[in-house]
């Protein structure tokens, strides 16, 4: 532990910390741009120099480690007078463009100009203009604001794993490009925070709202199962951006471009309010009244085996509390949380959680990746995995579809084959399993949402009591989930009951008439053409925001919020629970999804009894405890699950065939078509002639 | 004046043979075996006694140099990497080395190696140097095929290894981080320090970078002793030294002289003198283009080593000197230099990628006068944020020609921007 005095204060510091970092801990603060906490060091800015005892010249204080008995002066003129002097340098340069520049407000540059900057330019000459280059189509470049950080050149190098971006040339026509292509990372936006500048902003964002026009409110991320914590601005009632919140245990500061960038969906194809199926079959305008008078009229004197509920992947687990006890009131079991027919079992937590949690897979020395595609399925676990590759001593294994997951890997097969190889021992793999000492597992739904995939949960189950990853502290068995609604479904119970149907048995008796009624809470992923045609199948009720797959079907329709316009709650893939909070409000008449339900609980008349959110979140608890340990993980004890079987030989598949489009949301905003387009991920199109 | 018997760079000029025959003719190969048995320890003293500094420009203590080297054996393997990329304007002795007595530097290859502990060498060349490079690499081949590096290198028992690799063309190569990224095949940039190459250098291991002087007159000093060594020259500045002569001189050459020469001892004797004569010498830069130049007066009784050229503000670099009379344009000879810091610089970082530009600009100006008084102190101020700000000494580089032209010839300037203004308002 060095001591070192910096600005004649004491301090002890860890070791291999750097003078910045202590400086910090000592409470002064260090100007830099090029410098950033979770990026390797550049020192090229020159911003953050400090005068050390002994040195001659001032040093870079971002590089320079401490040492015992250093001696570290910020607040010298010396030091004023470099840090005005590499401001200056950096300015010189700089379009005074601000007014227009979409970083104004929250620009490095602005802010630590008005510490070292001067009220005027000593520079006569004219000012260097870089031509924009074309990073795709989330980043807008402005190139002659860059000031050579490199920062986006580290992010995509580190962090995203993809070399697709760097400096070329030299001097003063150091110019920051991609070659004129898009960035190929679902990580891209994160470029765009940490350009200390305005040369990479956000291209769907540009010129929309100035930051000091927004509404900051801190939620969490639905678009996957990772529950990355995000802040969504708004203006008015209108999501402006969504951004990141630190949160070092799921996804640091990162989100994915989905995550980032979808809320551009959430104004689009918005069902603002209750819609009922005429006597012609088109879908008509009606009031809450006559749309909760319609359901109730048509599940009046239906018995509960003939009544089925699904719930889909953005459901809030409040919404699902609230349908899960008026499915109750109802006397149906026919309940289930699974849409894509996972063989997930509900009777053991640990077996349907990411047990190791996404910070503990630094830990690991060993991962065995089955029917997953991380890059996709949950990014940011995928950039915690290559995080770790990087440390060094990690090996993984892939068992599913080939894919490039920005780290090195052992292909070991394409489907159970290869698996039932593992869980028998055999193979080089296998060996690296034996000999580590946190190995771990993660299992994809491309492994679960087969037929045999509860075969294959067992055979994941013993490949991890075989190989040690079930230790004291140290649970390496994980499954990846997609839908950020499933784990909070699993864990409230919303599955089948001890007769009730579970997706496949709900889907095939609406097939042959013994489900009448199904109520889809969200729930859009789900072949609709079991359900029949409006008015020949059973009655179905959709209780969504985006007129997708699901409101096409209904017969009714009760217009829900999305995720930023309700207070909700969610358990991300680890099992955490995480609060989400409004940040906007639902459009038209669109309400609150479990006021929805407590509305029509009493029309079909089994009111639900709670009358507020504190209520509701008392009754969660008391279904399942988890729900009062907001943001905790606690260790899900062991347990038998899966069903020991034959495995079929076909192929894992991911369920994600294009990562810009999975779910109600993403499905509707145009940015995400453009990356759809831009990575040539949607089917083809031909030219209509006006194509452009 | 350097007496021949002290001479080590017999073939300078390329009058005798270059290969291995000539070479060996030259003393050169003499039982190098002899020299490693000193131990490593040994030659690093010997060295270290001598006290030889580095011929590269920056005079650092060679043995002290070597002694940053891991001194126990590890997993990782060290290196020596020759700096062969003279590319500061002015400066072309290491050329002649190269070209004309590669074996000698091969040979210093091999001790100074020996003495660091080094698995390999690597030799950076620049690649404008390519009839050098050949030259090296067929001394290269020559010495493997003698057995003189290789395995059990001269049957010393130990291995050694000498790669050449060229160069593409760029100043900053020459930086020693610099040269190290781009051995990598990355792009030449500096490194940061710490931590240094001593402990983290080529390929992350321990690596010791020297110029081609420097490795070539070490096996010499191990054959004739340190004391040999510090009998040529003044204290703290010892030895031999080859001297780069440009610029207007009657007889423009490379020569090896003793240190401490006199300037005007070594520009009349050896390179014909001044054209025009002492008296119509206007200024020399001592040192290569990057350092400070110095005006007639002060170059009548300056001597030519590191201290004095440092007390009198200037340095002796690489020691090329280029000679300016009285017909030179000073102020467009170092806007000049200017251009060239500018084109050469790596851009990475901010004080230099933006400084070097705004500092030629300003100097273009200065050249007709265009500009107005006060930018003359702006420009010096623009040097000193510059300077000692920056990752590497390019921008100290850049700095330094134009402290020294306004610290000497300010009048000169002030001048021109008197002129300019009359003109302009006699246009008027």
């Amino acid at each position: 532990m060095p001591k070192l005095t910096i600005d004649g204060k004491e301090i002890e510091v860890a070791d291999g910390l750097t003078v910045l970092q202590a400086c910090e801990l000592a409470g002064v603060e260090i100007p830099r741009f090029c410098y950033h906490d979770r990026l390797s060091v550049a020192g090229n800015c020159r911003m953050c120099l400090v005068e050390m005892e002994r040195a001659p010249k001032p040093i870079a204080s971002c590089a320079m480690p401490v040492g015992e008995g250093m001696v570290i002066k910020t607040d010298t003129d010396k030091v004023t007078k470099a840090r005005q002097g590499v401001m200056e340098f950096l300015l010189i340069n700089h379009p005074l463009d601000c007014p227009i520049c979409d970083q104004g407000g929250e620009c490095d540059l602005q802010d630590q100009a008005m510490a070292y900057g001067f009220d005027r330019s000593r520079y006569q000459e004219n000012k260097r203009a870089v031509s924009e280059k074309y990073m795709g189509p989330l980043i807008k470049t402005i190139m002659t604001r860059c000031i050579q950080c490199t920062r986006c050149v580290r992010f995509a190098t580190e962090v995203a794993g993809v070399e697709e971006i760097g400096l070329v040339n030299r001097g003063e026509h150091a110019e920051i490009t991609t070659l004129e292509q898009a960035v190929g990372s679902e990580l891209s936006g994160n470029m765009v925070d940490v350009c200390p500048v305005g040369a990479l902003t956000s291209r769907p964002y540009a010129f929309a709202a100035r930051p000091w026009e927004l509404r900051k409110t801190d939620s969490i991320d639905v678009m996957d199962a990772v529950g990355s914590n995000i802040r969504i601005d708004t203006r008015g009632r209108e999501v402006m951006r969504v951004l990141p919140r630190l949160h070092e245990d799921i996804n640091e500061e990162w989100i994915s471009d989905k995550t980032r960038h979808a809320c551009d969906g959430l104004g689009r194809q918005r069902l603002d309010r209750p819609y009922l199926r005429n006597a012609e079959g088109r879908l008509e305008a009606v009031s809450w009244g006559d749309a909760f008078a319609a359901i109730a009229a048509r599940l009046k004197g239906l018995s509960g085996d003939k009544i089925a509920a699904v719930a889909g992947d953005l459901s809030d687990a409040e919404a699902m509390m609230a349908l899960k006890d008026l499915m109750k009131g109802l006397g149906s079991e026919n309940l289930d949380c699974r849409q894509d027919g996972a063989k997930l079992d509900p009777a053991t937590r640990a077996g349907y959680l990411f047990n190791t949690t996404i910070a503990g897979i630094e830990k690991a020395d060993a991962a065995l990746l089955i029917g997953t595609n991380p890059r996709w399925e949950g990014p940011l676990v995928n950039a915690r995995l290559r995080k770790r590759a990087l440390m060094g001593g990690f090996k993984v294994g892939l068992i599913g579809q080939q894919v490039d997951l920005t780290y090195g890997y052992d292909y070991l097969g394409a489907g159970p084959e290869s698996l039932s190889e593992i869980a028998e021992g055999r193979g080089a793999f296998a060996e690296i399993l034996e000999k580590a000492e946190r190995p771990m597992l993660i299992l994809g739904m491309g492994a679960l949402t087969r037929p045999d995939g509860a075969a294959v949960l067992a055979a994941a189950r013993k490949v991890a009591e075989r190989y040690g990853m079930l230790a004291e502290g140290w649970n390496g068995f994980n499954v990846l989930h997609t839908a950020a609604g499933r784990v909070a479904g699993l864990d409230l119970g919303f599955v089948p009951g001890a007769n009730g149907r579970d997706l496949e048995g709900i889907l095939k008796g609406a097939e042959d008439g013994a489900i009448q009624a199904v109520y889809l809470l969200g729930a859009d992923e789900i072949d609709m053409g079991r359900l029949g045609q409006p008015g020949q199948g059973p009655f179905v009720i959709y209780q969504g925001h985006h007129g997708d797959a699901g409101a096409h079907r209904a017969d009714v329709i009760l217009p829900g919020a999305a995720y930023p316009e309700k207070n909700a709650t969610y358990v991300n893939t680890e099992g955490r629970v995480q609060l989400a909070r409004l940040a906007s409000f639902p459009p038209g008449e669109a309400r609150e999804d479990w006021t929805i339900l407590r509305a029509l609980s009493e029309a079909v008349g089994e009111r639900l009894p709670y009358d507020n959110l504190g209520e509701l979140r008392q009754r969660m608890i008391q279904a399942n405890p988890v729900f009062a340990a907001v943001d905790q993980i606690e260790a899900a004890p062991w347990g038998s699950f899966g069903e020991a079987g034959t495995m079929e030989a076909t192929p894992f598949v991911s369920p994600i065939g294009n990562f810009y489009m999975t779910d109600p949301i993403s499905r509707a905003s145009a940015t995400m078509a453009e990356c759809t387009e831009a990575f040539g991920l949607g089917a083809k199109r031909g030219a209509t002639g006006t194509h452009g | 004046m350097l007496q021949d018997k002290d001479r080590i760079f017999t073939n300078l000029y390329g009058q005798d043979d270059w290969s291995l025959a000539g070479a060996r003719r030259r003393g050169i190969w003499d039982n190098t075996k002899a020299l490693l048995e000193l131990g490593r320890e040994q030659i690093v003293e010997t060295i270290k006694d001598s006290g030889l500094r580095g011929r590269g420009g920056a005079g650092f203590p060679t043995g002290l140099k070597w002694s940053f080297m891991p001194k126990e054996p590890s997993e990782r393997p060290s290196y020596l990497v020759v700096n062969a990329d003279e590319s500061e304007p002015g400066s072309c002795k290491d050329r002649e080395i190269l070209r004309n007595d590669p074996h000698r530097l091969l040979e210093g290859c091999l001790v100074a190696g020996f003495a660091m502990g080094a698995s390999a060498c690597y030799i950076y060349i620049r690649g404008e140097y390519f009839h050098e490079g050949s030259q090296v690499q067929k001394a290269i081949d020559e010495a493997y095929d003698a057995g003189l590096i290789g395995k059990n290198a001269g049957g010393s028992g130990y291995d050694y290894d000498i790669y050449l690799h060229r160069g593409a063309g760029a100043y900053i190569c020459g930086e020693e981080t610099a040269l190290l990224e781009s051995l990598e095949g990355k792009k030449g940039q500096p490194r940061l320090k710490p931590p240094f190459p001593a402990a983290v250098g080529l390929y992350g291991c321990p690596t010791t970078i020297n110029n081609v002087e420097t490795i070539a007159v070490t096996p010499e000093i191990l054959r004739r002793g340190a004391d040999w060594w510090t009998a040529l020259g003044r204290p703290n500045n010892t030895g031999t030294k080859i001297f780069s002569i440009s610029g207007h001189v009657n007889k423009p050459l490379n020569v090896e002289e003793e240190m401490g020469i006199p300037m005007k001892e070594l520009i009349e004797k050896h390179a014909g003198g001044v054209i025009g004569g002492w008296d119509n010498l206007l200024a020399v830069i001592p040192g290569g283009s990057s350092v400070p130049c110095l005006p007639a007066p002060i170059c009548n009784t300056m001597l030519m080593d590191f201290d004095s050229l440092r007390e009198a503000q200037s340095g002796l670099g690489t020691a090329a000197v280029i000679v300016m009379n009285k017909s030179t344009d000073i102020v467009d000879a170092i806007a000049r230099l200017s251009h060239f810091y500018m084109h050469e610089s790596c851009g990475q970082c901010t004080p230099c990628r933006e400084g070097t530009g705004w500092m030629y600009r300003v100097m273009t100006r200065l050249v007709r006068g265009e500009a107005e008084m006060e930018e003359i102190d702006t420009l010096l101020d623009v040097t000193y944020q510059v300077e000692g700000h920056t990752i590497c000494a390019l921008g100290d580089a850049a700095a330094w020609p134009i402290q020294g032209l306004l610290r000497h010839f300010r009048p000169e300037v002030e001048r021109r921007i008197l002129d300019y203004q009359k003109s302009r308002a006699a246009a008027e």
